[in-house]
């Protein structure tokens, strides 16, 4: 089915289950502990052995040698795949650095070896009998140092990350009020809970791995092209996802690791990585220096916007582009956007959730408070003012599908209490107290891509859905479920779901924020073909009829449908060129209220607020907990999350989770999250928009401009912590 | 990690003994540090010696009018004591600044004090150091040292002893006392416990080899208000960048020790004496013989202004 026109009033519109709140049905398997992880999987394959990954010891050069005979002879051990024995392995579009790539080394911790034995323990206690010698390379692990020999970069779909429109130099020059500011971001990591995981097994040709990821397709041709043999014969399969945040899009070490161990060991081998391989040997988000130029006339509206950003990554590309939200957010007929990147030997940086906008937004909209600041405007009603309508400001040939910021913006500012906030930073003082309240907008785009699905109806009225969509997490099993039961007007427990296996049809997978809204799409394109299939066989045309309680009724008539016995139907939704016309984005805006200790500088959160404008909300009880997740998160980038790059030896010093600390409970008191009731007729027939990664855009700015607002000290080095402007505190009485 | 064998001590002279004369054994009481460097190789015991079933476990009063706490009391119940609670407040708000719930069960008095530092590249074993292996060098020195410490460090090593509750022991001169090999207790008073290590960072107490710790002694209650503030970069589960223990009298006089930014908690009496006159001065006079890096240079002013906030608060 093609999605080529906007959507008019549907059967969603109407809807019993679909846009009510719905507690996820795979919730009493995750809590009561029976939905097993990748590497419980215990009863998938007999004589499972067990992977243990071997990490390089430099950042950069070449091993010279492996003594492996200790290794082989201790106690257990089944077998051992070495660098040093074996060709690098092949490369797939999805990877930059190499998984496990031979004698040379690229980054830190890549992986040199998997050693298998018959348990964890002897895995891991012969890993360490390997004795490497290296012969190490100088490498460059300084992005401020390469940020010179920056290029512009590409964008995912092979654009140029550069932009301009009208005169920037000029209006800029001319512009009564002023803000020049740079803002850095460092690397980050995704820290999920559970770590990369596979079982691996070989039977003749044919590869399978139980594994945990988001895009069971990408990863099946992906880890077909690394192993050089036949997609068909790789079979891929995640119904449960601990976690992944775009680290999980793509093949890690883990599964290729397992892959060849258990070739080796001619048994399945098990691998869960380590908790201190998993930083350097996998994926983070890259660090950024962003410099943000905004003009305004005396009056806040803004006639000149420029926003440059500067990544580096292992092979030069894929920066973190942290422009993406700017030519989407505010007017301004002059403007420039430019996202740079640099070769740097530091592992290889990827998409970690809102990649590009999630730092972008901690750049622009601080950039905003300081612009209303020096024009003496209420930030809320700066972002009011600004507010794009009808066409896209950095591209005014696209048109805006359907965007309610300003209505974010005022139901936010009234909700939270935004009238109590003194303009006058570092005002609020309550004790030891210094309290602050920070606003900032949100956009992140609102992509679908094509998807699969089979529904199968049996005799007894039962439905099954199969798509290789993911549950990261975050609701598919919930959403698809409802979409399906609502389609086909059944109830929603005579409907099962059935996820992430490569077997099923392929499904748009779990990224980008593009899974609600393209998953669900496809499983109603399979459900409108089932419902034709029936009305083929009962004599009705299915795509006029009303199906509800297990009956389809046209023109008076009705069928129950289980007399059409058991039937399935494949279906797919893909998306017809007039989309290009427009874009598609969610919007929200963002609330933070902190105190900080007047004495030691230590920022407390104590509220926080989204308004979020996503089109129709699937659940909004699984999209919320996405929004807030994406919150606590952005409190992590803006107050404590930090890779430290030691620059001598090139590598992430913090790599356990002691050494990067995220969030705990204890820092996210109280969260609020608001849906607008809109609906965006260009997304799908759906007209419901992801909100995966919305959360994480704008929570950040927020918090640090109530930094801001409490203290009157602007921090532009994230995170904000007590060393950066202890300093710069208001003296104490 | 490598292999090891196991067993549980029936008297504290037999532990002490067969720790000395066994070459590479340790204790072992919660293992909550030490079975986490075990599984990355940075302890590489081949033989444990666990002192659960030695007793050691009640909180007792002392005739002096103090406590004396078995040195396998849990964080839990140590913190919990109504008179810790009442008497020591300080120890109980350090003990419950530091760690997780799950883990102040698990770890033990005893065991608390000699947890080892923090430091990342002690915890990696791909990367030069000198308190992991004597003569490697320092990896800290030069790079990612924001933690460290500031004050009675050395160019071997500039870790810190990171923990909490050693942090108001010192406030309150606590007395660690041990049984050797040979059968002899003695008592060590808190000061002298932790070492400056100078040139042998490896060696972090005065513990003799097979030394087995018994009980931590508390002297007579100090009256007075009692404060612990743990300055870090989130609200829980996370070590200090610095931390004031202090117990403040009604006339402005008193005590503090500074945890997160030495070797040993880290107390100068000559400073004490100067509390009437402001967190200032006491700073000055404590850190004077500072030598922080670049990176964590801010630990003397955020002492300052930490304690400060304490003196405050103890004002009303
Ligand atoms: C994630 C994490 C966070 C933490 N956060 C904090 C924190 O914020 N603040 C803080 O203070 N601590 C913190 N800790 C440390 C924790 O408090 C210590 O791990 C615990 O106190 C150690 O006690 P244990 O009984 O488990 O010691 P073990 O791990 O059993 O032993 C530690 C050492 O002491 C020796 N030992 C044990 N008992 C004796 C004895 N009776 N005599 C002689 N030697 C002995 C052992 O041989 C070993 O070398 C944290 C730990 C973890 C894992
Ligand atoms: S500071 Fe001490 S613990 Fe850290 S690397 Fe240097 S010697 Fe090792």
């Amino acid at each position: 089915m093609e999605f080529n026109a906007p959507a008019t009033e549907n059967l969603f519109d109407r809807a019993k289950l679909v846009g009510k709140s719905t507690p996820r049905i795979d919730g009493p398997l995750k809590v009561s502990g029976a939905a097993p992880y990748a590497a419980e999987r215990h009863d998938v394959v007999a004589g499972q052995a067990y992977g243990w990954i071997v990490g390089a010891a430099i950042a950069k050069g070449r091993i010279r040698s492996m003594e492996l005979g200790d290794a082989r002879r201790a106690p257990g051990v089944v077998a051992i795949v070495a660098a040093t024995e074996h060709e690098p392995v092949g490369t797939s579009p999805y990877n930059h650095a190499p998984l496990f790539g031979g004698r040379d080394i690229a980054h830190y911790h890549q992986a040199i070896a998997v050693v298998v034995a018959e348990t964890f323990e002897q895995a891991r206690a012969a890993a360490s009998l390997i004795r490497t010698q290296y012969d190490a390379a100088d490498g460059v692990h300084d992005l401020a140092r390469v940020k010179s020999a920056a290029k512009i970069g590409t964008g995912f779909s092979g654009e140029s990350m550069k932009d301009t429109l009208g005169d920037f130099d000029g209006a800029f020059g001319g512009a009564a009020v002023k803000i020049d500011a740079t803002y850095t971001t460092p690397d980050e990591a995704h820290a999920m809970m559970e770590p990369f995981a596979t079982i691996a097994a070989w039977e003749g040709d044919k590869l399978t791995v139980w594994t945990s990821n988001q895009m069971i397709n990408w990863g099946k041709r992906a880890l077909a092209s690394i192993l050089g043999i036949e997609a068909d014969n790789v079979r891929v399969d995640s119904p449960y996802v601990g976690g992944g945040f775009g680290g999980k899009l793509f093949i890690r070490a883990d599964a290729v690791m397992a892959a060849l161990g258990a070739k080796a060991a001619k048994r399945p081998v098990k691998i869960a990585m380590q908790r201190p391989l998993m930083f350097n040997n996998s994926t983070h988000r890259p660090a950024t220096i962003q410099r943000v130029r905004l003009g305004a006339g005396s009056d806040g509206r803004i006639t000149a916007i420029a926003h440059e950003c500067w990544s580096a990554n292992i092979t030069g590309e894929d920066g973190e582009h942290g422009t993406l939200q700017t030519p989407k957010l505010y007017t301004g007929a002059n403007r420039l956007t430019a996202s740079y990147v640099s070769q740097i030997d530091l592992p290889e940086g990827n998409a970690m959730r809102a990649p590009g906008e999630a730092p972008g937004h901690m750049a622009l909209e601080v950039a905003m408070d300081e612009l209303a600041e020096q024009a003496g405007i209420d930030p809320v009603e700066l972002r009011i003012l600004n507010d794009a309508h009808g066409v896209v400001p950095g591209d005014p040939e696209t048109k805006i599908s359907d965007r309610h910021l300003a209505r974010c913006l005022k139901e936010g500012a009234e909700r939270f209490g935004w009238s109590e906030r003194k303009a006058q930073p570092g005002q609020a003082r309550n004790g030891r107290w210094l309290t602050g309240m920070g606003v900032a907008a949100g956009y992140r785009a609102g992509p679908t891509a094509k998807s699969a699905a089979r529904v199968s109806l049996s005799a007894d009225g039962k439905l099954k859905v199969e798509t290789d969509m993911t549950d990261i997490g975050t609701g598919s099993y919930t959403i698809i479920a409802q979409t399906a039961a609502e389609t086909m007007g059944l109830p929603l427990d005579s409907v099962t779901v059935e996820l992430g296996d490569s077997n099923f049809p392929v499904s748009s997978g779990s990224g980008g924020q593009w899974g609600a809204a393209s998953s669900t799409a496809g499983v109603y394109a399979a459900c409108v073909n089932l419902r034709r299939m029936i009305g083929e066989k009962l004599g009705f045309d299915g795509d006029a009829a009303d199906f509800q309680g297990g009956l389809a009724t046209l023109d008076g008539q009705g069928w129950q449908i289980t007399e059409a016995g058991a039937l399935s139907a494949d279906g797919e939704m893909t998306y017809g060129d007039f989309k290009s016309d427009y874009d598609v984005g969610t919007y929200a805006a963002h609330f933070a209220e902190v105190r900080v200790d007047a004495f030691t500088g230590e920022v407390h959160i104590t509220r926080m607020l989204a308004v979020c404008d996503a089109g129709r909300i699937l659940n909004p009880l699984s999209a919320r907990s996405q929004v807030i997740g994406g919150m606590v998160m952005a409190a992590g980038a803006t107050l404590m999350e930090d890779l430290h790059v030691d620059k001598r030896f090139g590598f992430f010093a913090n790599h356990d989770l002691a050494g990067y600390e995220v969030p705990v409970h204890a820092d996210i008191p109280h969260q609020e999250c608001i849906f607008l009731d809109t609906l965006d007729p260009i997304v799908s027939p759906m007209k419901a928009k992801g909100v995966g990664e919305l959360g994480i855009c704008g929570p950040n700015a927020a918090v640090a401009n109530a930094v801001y607002n409490a203290t009157g000290v602007r921090v532009r080095e994230y995170p904000i912590t007590v060393d950066k402007y202890l300093d710069r505190l208001p003296a104490l009485a | 990690m490598r292999s090891f064998t196991y067993e549980r001590a029936k008297t504290a002279a037999d532990a002490a003994k067969t720790v000395a004369e066994t070459q590479g054994a340790k204790f072992i009481a919660g293992g909550t540090n030490l079975l986490d460097l075990m599984k990355i190789e940075v302890e590489t015991p081949t033989h444990l010696v666990d002192v659960q079933d030695l007793g050691f476990d009640a909180i007792e009063e002392t005739p002096e009018g103090g406590l004396r706490i078995g040195a396998l009391v849990s964080n839990t119940a140590l913190s919990a004591h109504p008179a810790v609670r009442r008497d020591y407040a300080v120890l109980t708000r350090a003990i419950q600044a530091g760690a997780s719930g799950q883990l102040r069960n698990k770890a033990t008095t005893g065991g608390n004090l000699l947890q080892r530092t923090r430091c990342a590249y002690f915890y990696d074993t791909n990367m030069p150091c000198n308190k992991r292996k004597p003569g490697d060098g320092c990896a800290a020195l030069g790079g990612f040292s924001r933690q460290l410490g500031v004050i009675g460090i050395s160019d071997a090593c500039i870790a810190t002893y990171p923990g909490d509750m050693a942090v108001a022991l010192r406030v309150l001169d606590a007395v660690v006392e041990t049984v050797k090999p040979d059968g002899t207790a003695r008592a060590i008073p808190i000061a002298d416990f932790h070492r400056l290590w100078g040139d042998t960072p490896q060696t972090e107490t005065v513990l003799e080899p097979g030394e087995l710790i018994t009980a931590v002694v508390l002297p007579e209650p100090l009256g007075g208000q009692h404060f612990y503030q743990k300055v870090r970069d989130r609200r829980s589960y996370a070590f200090a960048l610095v931390s004031v223990a202090a117990v403040i009298q009604a006339d402005g006089t008193g005590r503090v020790a500074f945890g997160g930014v030495a070797p040993k908690p880290w107390r100068v009496e000559a400073a004490d004496a100067l509390l009437q006159q402001g967190a200032s001065a006491v700073v000055a006079e404590a850190f004077a013989d500072a030598r922080p890096t670049e990176q964590n240079k801010f630990k003397i002013p955020l002492a300052e202004r930490a304690l400060a906030g304490i003196l405050a608060d103890a004002r009303g």
